[in-house]
């Protein structure tokens, strides 16, 4: 089949999909294919064979079916805001749409959790809940636009994982359906499922396993009250050595941010969010709990954060003022993009201790590659996200910001941190995946693949790299005169 | 505190075993020898391999050998304020962590502070060929691979050796205050969701008998205006709460098959809940039940719970919630990639892992 040309392909695929799904939802003329041509690393583009969206999990089963007989690739999608090329198409694969799989179908305030389809995007959970004083906890920060399928897919995270988990922790259930278009439950209506945890396996697993159809969630009660300080240092280690002072001081705030100064000027710009734009650093601590409670830490937070250094330290006054130090930090991402024609957005995540090193090196490589960096940091749970601005029209700049990326997170794995903390690997950090394990360990990631997915049909080529990727990619990393993978020479 | 690295014998041990295809049983304090179907094979000894690798009390990870004692971690986070969140139980022995963790068992605490899958952030395995293996890490947050670590949890060793695991901790509460009511099942069960879906700063609930007893952990005003708001007949006492995690409570001594149910919380009582202690706001019952084991499992699986045959089984019921055939087939290809010569505690769990 594959000595066949694309349009002839498309056309015997398009035919069988066709009898499984109503016709208007395969999709195979160009330009109702090029809307899917990429996710939210528009970097990277391919047209996929063909575009289908389902209306329900027997004809997810059915696509499965017939793409596993003809060892098509499938590449699931749910809104596309993915960061790492994870939902990029497959030019010989359906691309599988599951936008409009998107029912709440139960909202159960007694068990506090919501059994919902995986097109539903994640903050229609938490508006179906609230009559119920329930809200679910992940926030990404693209929460009015991905879904709960790519939350899953991806183990997202948000700024307020360090008191409430990721996405991992907050699931009770996923439906699945394999490649061979068979549906299984992973965990169950309680706190756990019988056997081994596959719902953690597949939390995260980037649409490499399986196809997630039906998630159950939890709810937890919505705090009585938030409240949130907003702190100025004259020094990022100052701001560094804040967040560890309140951590010790047993405080687990649900939501502490760090930007650095690039990051507050651009957000300020934007959206007026009243930051201090002489300020090296700046922090946003918010604690939440009961009223009582919330008065109690937000006090400790204020003298935490002033004996820690702070030049000023601003508590918000009322819920007006809170959503206003909170904009700037839910609008830094746009906000840099206003100041730059392109930025690539990193996502390592280190243990906070060597935050300044980390950050000093970050400049380091920002004054060498001529390429300005802006700093926003999920700094209570050490997750970076450095900000490289550059001009896609400027010829070897995308190359350029690339490799300084590639840079940054090699130096994350190097100070025992990781390459990704929630935007998942997907094909942008495929290369750096070689950096963070070893053979056996990517070994073992291609064996449980296989144990899902014999014939390696969903989402190709993402993830977890070959061996040999890994050799080629060592060789071109010589670090301190030792190749990385020298016993490999073998591939 | 012991601190012993005895992971290159333990290694070697797993390597022979896996070249002359020698089933072995892994054991820690073997304070849960009794938990899972009977395994045999020549022992290999965990306890040996103990001690906290690292503890930065403001990066809120501690990571241990295996075989470290729960109790001497648990007193190393206290001298910082902090807590293991997932109170693994150690029935009155002495647990080491490696087998809380691979246990997958949490406390009362568990539906607040997590699972031990919850709070694992990284793990040294050795698979069945005794391939040393990291996966995960000592960072909050890291979505690198497949969670492999997580799996490892609750696995019963069937998957791997767990060699040194690294864990998220938490601050401990300032305060805790425990409360007693007078309320039958179906009240108590019905206080439990209540207050769950409140902002209330509960940390347990549990009903026994005609007592429903609560758990509120937090700062000191907090705990103070819940208490309040909620009354009841007074407290109830740290001890109650070790007790249930210990299993040590009388309920627990009947020698008969004691039945562990995870299910939806909210569910009224099941025809086949013949005498329980329900735990967890309702989410984790411990059942002494008349039914036939497959009657009552059926029951449970109906509701999209499963039911495990915690203590006193009779050799011949399954242990654990048997699975449908495509997971099956799923664990099955997972124990084959991780120990291909089957011979990790072999059906510890089910009788084909
Ligand atoms: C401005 C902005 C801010 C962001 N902030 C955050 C943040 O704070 N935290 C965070 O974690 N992420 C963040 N992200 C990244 C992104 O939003 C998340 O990764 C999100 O989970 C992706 O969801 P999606 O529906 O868009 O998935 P997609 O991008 O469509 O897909 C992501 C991956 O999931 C797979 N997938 C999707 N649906 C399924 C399914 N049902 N079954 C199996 N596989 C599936 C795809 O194949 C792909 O590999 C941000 C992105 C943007 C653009």
């Amino acid at each position: 089949m594959n000595t066949l040309t694309i349009p002839t392909r498309r056309e015997a695929l398009a035919k069988r999909l066709r009898d499984v799904v109503d016709g208007p939802h395969v999709l195979s003329s160009p330009e109702e294919l090029a809307p899917y041509e990429c996710d939210g690393l528009a970097a990277y583009r391919i047209v996929p064979l063909l575009v289908v969206l389902p209306g329900s999990v027997e004809e997810i089963q059915a696509v499965l079916r017939i793409c596993h007989e003809e060892r098509v690739p499938v590449v699931a999608r749910g809104a596309g805001t993915g960061l790492s090329g994870g939902a990029l198409p497959h030019e010989q694969g359906v691309l599988l749409g599951l936008a409009r799989l998107n029912r709440i179908l139960a909202i159960d305030p007694d068990n506090a959790c919501a059994r919902v389809q995986p097109g539903v995007r994640n903050l229609a959970i938490s508006e179906a809940a609230r009559p119920h004083g329930l809200y679910y906890a992940p926030d990404p920060s693209s929460q009015i636009a991905c879904t709960i399928g790519g939350n899953v897919a991806e183990n997202a995270g948000g700024v307020h994982c360090l008191k409430y988990g990721l996405t991992v922790n907050n699931l009770l259930a996923v439906e699945l359906v394999t490649i061979e278009g068979e549906r299984i439950t992973a965990g169950g209506s309680g706190l756990d499922g019988a056997g081994y945890d596959l719902l953690a396996l597949i939390t995260g697993s980037e649409g490499m396993l399986g196809i997630v159809t039906e998630i159950t969630v939890k709810l937890l009660p919505i705090p009585q009250r938030a409240q949130v300080a907003l702190a100025a240092f004259d020094a990022v280690e100052t701001a560094g050595q804040a967040v560890a002072d309140i951590v010790a001081a047993g405080i687990l705030p649900a939501g502490l941010e760090m930007m650095d100064l690039p990051a507050i000027r651009a957000a300020e710009d934007f959206v007026h969010a009243g930051y201090p734009t002489d300020a090296a650093a700046i922090l946003l601590c918010e604690v939440d709990g009961g009223n009582e409670e919330v008065s109690e830490d937000i006090a400790k937070v204020r003298q935490r954060l002033l004996d820690s250094g702070a030049q000023e330290v601003r508590t918000a006054s009322d819920d007006t003022e809170r959503a206003r130090f909170w904009a700037g930090r839910k609008a830094a991402f746009p906000a840099v993009g206003r100041i730059s024609p392109d930025y690539y957005c990193m996502d390592g995540t280190i243990p906070r201790k060597h935050l300044p090193r980390v950050l000093r090196e970050i400049a380091r490589y920002s004054t060498e590659s001529g390429l300005r960096v802006a700093n926003v940091f999920h700094a209570g749970d050490g997750n970076l996200h450095p900000l490289i601005l550059y001009d896609a029209n400027v010829p070897g700049e995308l190359e350029l910001a690339e490799q300084v990326g590639g840079k940054i997170l090699e130096l994350c794995v190097e100070v025992g941190g990781t390459i990704t903390g929630e935007h998942g690997v997907g094909l942008e950090k495929i290369n750096q995946m070689c950096a963070q394990f070893p053979p056996e360990e990517l070994q073992m990631f291609h064996d449980i693949k296989a144990v899902f997915d014999q014939y390696g049909l969903l989402n190709p080529g993402k993830a977890i790299p070959t061996l040999n990727r890994c050799a080629e990619f060592g060789a071109m990393h010589v670090k301190a005169g030792d190749l990385r993978f020298p016993h490999l020479e073998r591939f | 505190m012991t601190a012993h690295d005895a992971a290159d014998a333990i290694t070697a041990q797993v390597r022979d075993a896996y070249e002359d295809r020698r089933p072995l049983r892994i054991v820690g304090q073997d304070s849960k020898a009794f938990y899972g179907r009977p395994t045999t094979g020549e022992p290999l000894d965990l306890a040996r391999h103990s001690g906290v690798i690292r503890y930065e009390p403001t990066e809120l990870v501690i990571t241990a050998r295996a075989g470290t004692l729960v109790t001497e971690l648990e007193q190393k986070l206290a001298e910082h304020g902090q807590m293991l969140a997932f109170e693994p139980p150690s029935f009155g022995g002495s647990a080491t962590i490696g087998g809380a963790v691979a246990s997958g068992l949490g406390g009362p605490r568990r539906p607040w502070g997590g699972a031990p899958r919850d709070l694992l952030l990284g793990a040294t395995l050795l698979d069945g060929r005794g391939r040393r293996l990291r996966f995960g890490g000592e960072v909050m947050k890291n979505v690198a691979g497949y969670d492999v670590s997580r799996v490892l949890a609750g696995a019963m060793g069937t998957l791997g050796v767990l060699l040194d695991v690294s864990i998220k901790v938490l601050p401990a509460p300032a305060v805790e205050r425990s409360l007693v009511l007078t309320m039958g099942r179906d009240r108590a069960l019905h206080k439990m969701r209540e207050l769950a879906r409140q902002p209330a700063p509960l940390s347990a609930a549990c009903h026994i008998e005609d007592r429903l007893y609560l758990r509120l952990s937090g700062n000191a005003s907090s705990v103070a205006a819940w208490e309040k708001q909620i009354g009841g007949d007074g407290g109830a006492g740290g001890d109650f709460w070790q007790s249930l995690r210990n299993h040590a409570l009388p309920f627990f001594a009947a020698e008969r098959p004691l039945w562990r149910l995870s299910l939806a919380p909210a569910l009224p009582r099941l025809d086949c809940e013949h005498e329980v202690v329900t735990d967890w706001a309702g989410a984790q019952r411990w059942v002494y039940t008349r039914c036939a084991p497959a009657e009552l499992r059926n029951e449970v699986a109906k509701v999209g719970g499963h039911a495990i045959l915690f203590r006193h089984g009779d050799n011949e019921t399954p242990v654990f919630h048997p699975l449908d055939a495509v997971s099956e087939r799923i664990h099955v290809g997972l124990k084959r990639r991780f120990d291909p010569a089957g011979i990790l505690n072999p059906g510890r769990m089910y009788p084909t892992l």
